[in-house]
């Protein structure tokens, strides 16, 4: 019972962490078109700024969620405003804005890691926050794993309830299904898909700075979390922000129970899963 | 003005100068020696790994990022029976190796479209790199292995090989009926498949072709490196890098990808070695910029002044 509650639980925080990194990357790539490959990096970014104000500051992690958040979702709203609308608008076809928009992402990946790079060195940072641990039905976990999987999760259910019953939120979905119309319908297209960029920036911002409470962080950690955004993304179908919600935990759970089995196995069970699901249902749980 | 330009348009002229610059180029060794020997390897490798890309994802499209995979294909083999085979016959091996791997995921998964493919072969790398990585701690007890030394100057000339076959079936490639079927696969595909291509084939084959030069120049490269584990053979980068290289320089004509993996490279060398950080962030700066405002590339780029330099030309007389 122990050894279950230890693995359900520890599948539920892989599993919260992963789904708000894949809900952010599923709002960019299933709304506003970009893959972004540097979603990774924002997430690496959002974790040192809140390592940095903890160990220079001594700001709790969690009020630092408050600041992060809204300067990476300026940072990405921006980006789109610029980089992205003007290959958009200068692209022959939307397969070509794809294409275009994803190279740029890579550009990005680079740039950002290695500012960062420049700036915080490349050794393995890591503080102590709430690292105390908490018993639940015999199965002890640290305070600071709880704490990130409740704000995960609440960060998920409150953004599903924007998607779902806000007018902003309507027009993402309207711009998700079709553009062009919702264009006609009187959505501002333009701010609506900056908008979701800079929103999946800030999931990603946020979770990087619940992830740095718990796990050690790397200038160079970035690329491993975007992967797994992609498989998540991947697996609960793309453009599917609830799929993703719902990948998410999947991949937790194997994660959880892979890692009891043999830690050194854990990626190599996601990817394998990743291509399995290529080959055999390429467009997810929830694709259309 | 325009004479000279009708001599460098010159098709005998062109073939000319290319023989100049490869005898110039295979006798180097012979009076550098160290350094600028080394440097000039990255080059080719590069080269060999850009023009791979393109002549498979280049014409039909389809976006890969297997070249990591065949590369640390390349590698391992070497790294296996280095010290078994005399090094031509590695490399050879590395190719075949490498080709066949190629050729299965091709067949697999070449149906898969757009983005799904090119994720597909990037979860490939990952997935090889990381059960090779698995087997060597949990089976073999050890991480990483030593390859074989090769003389610099040996490894020169088979790069320098690799790199001519590399160039001499693209060209082919693209001045063939088969390239003509590729094209017309990256155009629209189903059209192609109704004119009578067989779709399947010329893209499976295709991808088996590009990944033998990569398989090669792996082979022989991890001589020079003399110590590899998984992490440095399946690096990622060894995937992105020809993508990068191919779109910056320009895939219109076979000249954009070489000039492209060409300048990358030689700034890699210059800024590489003491500012990586640095190197990295101008590659993104310049990705950046290139995709904003290069679509064809650098080649596209220097074609349109040159066009427009002749208008002028014609405007004055």
């Amino acid at each position: 019972m122990v050894e279950f509650l230890n693995i359900f639980i520890g599948g539920l925080i892989l599993g919260g962490i992963y789904a708000l990194i894949a809900v952010g990357l599923s709002l960019q790539y299933g709304v506003a078109r970009v893959l972004n490959i540097s979603h990774g990096e924002f997430i690496m970014v959002g974790a040192f700024l809140t390592w940095a104000m903890y160990t220079f500051w001594g700001l709790n992690p969690l009020a630092s969620l408050a600041i992060v958040g809204p300067a990476i979702f300026v940072v990405g709203f921006v980006l789109h405003r610029t980089l992205f609308t003007r290959l958009r608008t200068s692209s022959a076809s939307p397969a070509a804005y794809e294409g275009g928009s994803l190279i740029a992402t890579f550009g990005l990946m680079f740039i950002i890691q290695n500012l960062a790079i420049i700036t915080w060195g490349t050794d393995i940072e890591a503080y102590s926050f709430l690292n105390t641990g908490v018993s639940i039905f015999g199965a002890r976990f640290a305070a600071n794993r709880l704490t990130m999987l409740l704000f995960a999760a609440g960060i998920c259910v409150v953004f599903y309830l924007f998607l779902a019953r806000t007018r902003l939120g309507k027009a993402i979905r309207a711009a998700a299904q079709d553009p062009e119309t919702a264009g006609m319908m009187g959505v501002n297209i333009k701010r609506v898909l900056a908008l979701c960029f800079g929103l999946g920036a800030l999931m990603a911002g946020l979770a990087g700075s619940l992830l740095s409470m718990c796990y050690p962080i790397r200038t160079t950690m970035g690329l491993e979390y975007t992967i797994i955004a992609i498989i998540v993304v991947v697996l609960g179908g793309m453009g599917s922000i609830v799929g993703s919600f719902i990948g998410g935990l999947i991949l937790g759970m194997v994660g959880s129970i892979v890692l009891y089995i043999d830690p050194s196995l854990s990626l190599v069970a996601y990817y394998f899963i990743f291509i399995l699901l290529l080959l055999v249902r390429p467009t997810g749980i929830l694709g259309k | 003005m325009n004479s000279v330009a009708s001599i460098v348009l010159n098709r005998s002229f062109q073939l000319g100068l290319l023989a100049v610059i490869l005898i110039a180029l295979a006798t180097l060794p012979l009076h550098y020696q160290g350094y600028n020997i080394v440097r000039l390897l990255n080059i080719f490798m590069f080269v060999v790994l850009t023009v791979s890309w393109v002549i498979f994802s280049g014409s039909t499209g389809y976006m890969s990022l297997a070249s990591a995979a065949f590369f640390g294909v390349g590698i391992y083999t070497s790294a296996l029976l280095g010290d078994k085979l005399p090094i031509a016959v590695v490399v050879g091996i590395g190719a075949l190796v490498s080709s066949c791997v190629a050729f299965l995921v091709g067949a697999l998964t070449l149906r898969l479209r757009g983005i799904y493919f090119a994720i597909f072969t990037f979860g490939l790398v990952e997935l090889i790199k990381h059960l090779t990585l698995w087997w060597e701690i949990n089976m073999e007890d050890r991480r990483g292995r030593l390859v074989v030394y090769v003389e610099n100057d040996i490894i020169f000339w088979v790069m320098l090989s690799i790199l001519v076959a590399t160039l001499l079936t693209a060209y082919f490639i693209r001045r063939s009926k088969w390239g003509l079927a590729l094209q017309s696969i990256g155009e629209n595909e189903e059209a192609a498949a109704h004119m009578g291509i067989n779709v399947t084939l010329v893209k499976v084959i295709t991808f088996a072709v590009s990944a033998l030069f990569v398989g090669a120049s792996g082979a022989i490269i991890a001589t020079r490196w003399t110590y590899i584990d998984p992490g440095i053979a399946f690096n990622p980068l060894y995937s992105f890098m020809p993508v990068l290289m191919a779109i910056f320089g320009g895939m219109g004509r076979l000249l954009g990808p070489v000039i492209g993996a060409i300048a990358f490279t030689y700034l890699k060398e210059e800024l590489g070695t003491e500012f990586p950080e640095l190197y990295m962030l101008i590659f993104g700066i310049i990705l950046i910029v290139a995709i904003l405002y290069m679509p064809n590339g650098l080649v596209g780029l220097i074609q349109r002044l040159w066009i427009r330099g002749f208008r002028r030309q014609d405007a004055d007389t």
